[in-house]
């Protein structure tokens, strides 16, 4: 199935980099992350936590500009395996996915101010958003 | 290509196409033409160019199915605003000629999607632009919601969206702050399907809407608009748009 | 004769803060606003999806156009070497960039995403008139910053000329850019005009220098400076000229427009049955912006008094021809289809109605007080103004010469 490709904002590279551990040698406790579906991601872990956004910003202007969709890299995808089941959203709580590492490095999440926090799966069932 | 890839192409192809179920009406006439489908990862080609003819005869006063349409498939809601301050990618125009038989039409209109888009001239940072298929786009992402595309389009297609938005379609972001048009339905066009007011206006068996590559010769869009008379609304502004009509 | 003019800071302490704090309180709200707007969205406000710039842009445009205007002075003084406006100029320059702050700040404020600044800083659209704005905008600030400093540090006085007619020539073009930004709009029935960036450069010149004189007037009260009658006058000249043009063009405008006939529609809205935007034409920009300020200014027995009075009636017509140019240009329906009556549930063929509301109203004024309390606290710190600016001091030769 052709999903809807990432298409996501995330400038402050620098700063997360930078805040993660001064945060953490400051003695914050590590955020608790609700991890709906435990499994590969489609990288490591490290990876993931330090690349992310730039993968998302470069997949953000392929598929606006050139109509790229269903890559590796793919916001919806996120969405789609890392929506809580509580809610079903990777927003709504310090546990939630997105906005608890985000909440933890005090970094504003410009994505979900026009994407969709909630599956696309959801959508396709029936279920409003 | 090789044999093998082209073997996957197509493959690809006759799956969207399937995917796409084809409004077939009668033997012969298709709403949708849309033989140019892509694989995942490649990019628009300039060679197609989207389209629409939309039949004036043959759309119907009163009729909103295409709005209905639009507003499901991109989950445009009324805002807690004036009425003023909701957003329309498409909607209904009623014409009454001033003078002669007074003759009544009734026709969509919506982003034109214009070769030579006033809009995009005007964006400062970028954001309004062209895809290489020809559909005009806001790039939310760096849309600053200054509105001056909207002071430019002659055709007030573009709204601005006035509050925070909670129920969006996954597939289609919009937010506040930003401005937002028609898109062509690009999310289903990048996945070999038309746009849903098209697929609307077939359904309810008013066939008003043809929706299709007009680069392309053998399709069913450019042999209506090289047989039939068909015009652009304000021609005069010379902006080449992608929306023609028929019978106005 | 300049070399024994002595300049100060202000000196009125009460009045200063007094001052300051008035304007604290419009810039308080003006952010208030912004931030409230940014919160729930535009939906608070009167503007809408057709009438897409309000009272902000109103405000905007006219603190913008002003800015370059407001240059009048310490451009005759060091462009044409009159030498007699040198003490003045760099009160000129000062208002010009307060007033250019402040109107930017209330366009920037009013963005959907104004959080994106930052975007329209990095990212250019090298064919979108705003885009080159956003250049000559800041190429403004620094070339008139270079400029004060220029005219304020003794030891760099000779560079002040060259950058003075940089300056001249910058903010010509950039109020032909800003009214381009009007001429560009290829749709909209009431802009398609290639007089609009003429005309706004003779709005710029009148209004500014209109501004210029109630400041001047102004910061000499607060300390009792004395300030001499000729100068006045001189400027009082000036005034009328660039007011008669303004004149000039919008009858031009107007009546090229109407040899148009597609244009009819627009042009009666405006001259005839446009309701507020009618009477804001034929009273406010027309006889209290251009037909009074004309009767004061020219008629004999002109005192300080009506040359302040017409100043007022400028600025007052300013507002009131932006408003026109701005909002009834957005309030006229566009014709999509000529020959046919169109009715739609998006407004289409209908005159669109606007109530500014509370807050763009705050934000408006918020940026109008901003470049209040810049020219305030500029004149507070640094030394802007000479201590007495009478005929003797000015321009000793030229009273000399009528005393002899
Ligand atoms: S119809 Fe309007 S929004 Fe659409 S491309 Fe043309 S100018 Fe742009
Ligand atoms: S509102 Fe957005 S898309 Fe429109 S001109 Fe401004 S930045 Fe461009």
């Amino acid at each position: 199935m052709l999903r809807h490709a990432g298409l996501a904002f995330a400038a402050f590279v620098a700063f997360i980099v930078f805040a993660l551990p001064a945060v953490a040698l400051a003695g914050v406790p590590k955020p608790v992350i609700d991890i709906a579906n435990p499994g590969q991601c489609i990288a490591s872990p490290e990876v993931m936590r330090r690349t992310h956004m730039d993968m998302l910003l470069h997949q953000r202007d392929k598929t606006m500009h050139e109509g790229q969709r269903g890559g590796k890299v793919d916001l919806n995808g996120c969405i789609d395996c890392h929506a809580s089941k509580s809610n079903g959203s990777v927003l709504g709580s310090n546990q939630n996915f997105c906005q608890s590492c985000h909440a933890y490095a005090a970094v504003k999440i410009d994505c979900f101010e026009c994407h969709q926090p909630k599956p696309g799966k959801a959508r396709i069932a029936g279920i409003k958003p | 290509m090789s044999e093998e890839q082209k073997t996957g192409r197509r493959a690809f192809i006759a799956a969207s196409v399937g995917a796409a179920g084809f409004v077939a009406l009668a033997p012969g006439v298709k709403l949708m033409d849309l033989a140019q489908a892509r694989a995942p990862g490649e990019s628009v080609s300039g060679k197609v160019r989207w389209g629409m003819l939309i039949d004036t005869t043959k759309c119907a006063t009163g009729c909103s199915d295409c709005v209905a349409a639009c507003a499901t498939e991109n989950a445009i809601e009324p805002g807690s605003g004036r009425p003023a301050q909701s957003s329309q990618w498409i909607r209904k125009i009623e014409l009454k000629e001033k003078t002669g038989g007074h003759r009544e039409l009734s026709l969509p209109m919506m982003c034109q999607h214009c070769a030579n888009p006033p809009c995009v001239d005007v964006c400062p940072t970028g954001a309004s632009f062209k895809r290489a298929d020809g559909i005009v786009l806001v790039d939310r992402h760096i849309c600053i919601g200054c509105r001056y595309c909207m002071m430019a389009c002659p055709y007030q297609a573009r709204s601005f969206v006035h509050e925070p938005l909670h129920h969006q379609n996954p597939e289609v972001p919009r937010g506040q702050g930003c401005v937002e048009a028609c898109t062509f339905c690009v999310q289903r066009i990048d996945r070999g399907q038309g746009p849903a007011c098209v697929e609307a206006c077939g359904k309810s068996g008013h066939e008003a809407m043809l929706f299709g590559d007009l680069n392309d010769p053998g399709g069913e869009i450019a042999k209506r608009i090289s047989t039939v008379a068909s015009s652009q609304v304000r021609a005069d502004l010379r902006l080449d748009p992608g929306v023609r009509y028929q019978g106005i | 004769m300049a070399a024994n003019i002595v300049y100060r800071e202000i000196a009125n302490k009460r009045t200063f803060w007094l001052l300051l704090a008035l304007c604290g309180v419009f810039i308080a709200g003006g952010f208030w606003a912004h931030l409230t707007m940014e919160h729930h969205g535009h939906v608070i406000t009167g503007m809408d999806n057709r009438i897409v710039w309000g009272l902000p842009h109103v405000f905007a445009v006219f603190l913008i156009v002003a800015a370059s205007g407001a240059l009048n002075v310490a451009s005759t003084a060091s462009v044409f070497g009159k030498s007699i406006y040198k003490p003045l100029a760099p009160l000129s320059g000062l208002l010009s960039v307060a007033l250019l702050a402040g109107g930017l700040a209330v366009l920037v404020l009013d963005l959907g995403r104004s959080d994106r600044i930052i975007v329209a800083a990095t990212r250019y659209n090298f064919k979108s008139i705003f885009a080159w704005n956003i250049f000559l905008y800041t190429g403004f600030f620094a070339i008139v910053g270079g400029y004060l400093w220029m005219m304020m540090e003794r030891r760099m006085n000779a560079y002040a000329k060259p950058l003075g007619a940089t300056a001249f020539i910058w903010r010509l073009v950039l109020t032909t850019g800003t009214g381009s930004i009007f001429g560009f709009l290829i749709a909209r029935e009431a802009y398609q005009s290639a007089v609009m960036a003429p005309m706004f450069i003779s709005f710029s010149l009148s209004y500014g220098t209109a501004l210029y004189l109630l400041t001047l007037a102004a910061a000499c009260a607060i300390d009792d400076r004395p300030l001499g009658d000729a100068v006045v006058r001189r400027l009082k000249n000036l005034l009328a000229t660039f007011v008669a043009a303004s004149l000039y063009f919008v009858a031009v405008f107007h009546l090229t427009n109407l040899y148009f006939t597609r244009n009819h529609g627009v042009e009666n809205f405006i001259l005839v049955d446009g309701g507020i935007f009618t009477a804001l034409f034929w009273l406010g920009q027309v006889a209290i912006g251009s037909v009074l300020p004309l009767f004061l200014l020219l008629a004999p027995g002109v005192n300080r008094c009506r040359i302040l009075l017409s100043c007022i009636a400028i600025v007052i017509g300013g507002f009131c021809q932006m408003y026109v140019t701005i909002i009834g240009g957005q309030a006229w329906p566009l014709d999509l289809f000529p020959g046919f009556a169109a009715s739609s549930s998006f407004f289409d063929g209908e005159i669109h109605g606007y109530v500014p509301s509370l807050w763009e109203t705050l934000l408006a004024l918020g940026g109008v007080a901003l470049a209040a309390a810049i020219v305030i606290v500029a004149l507070k710190l640094l030394r802007f103004l000479p201590e007495r600016m009478d005929d003797q001091t000015l321009d000793p030769s030229h009273s000399d010469a009528r005393a002899q």
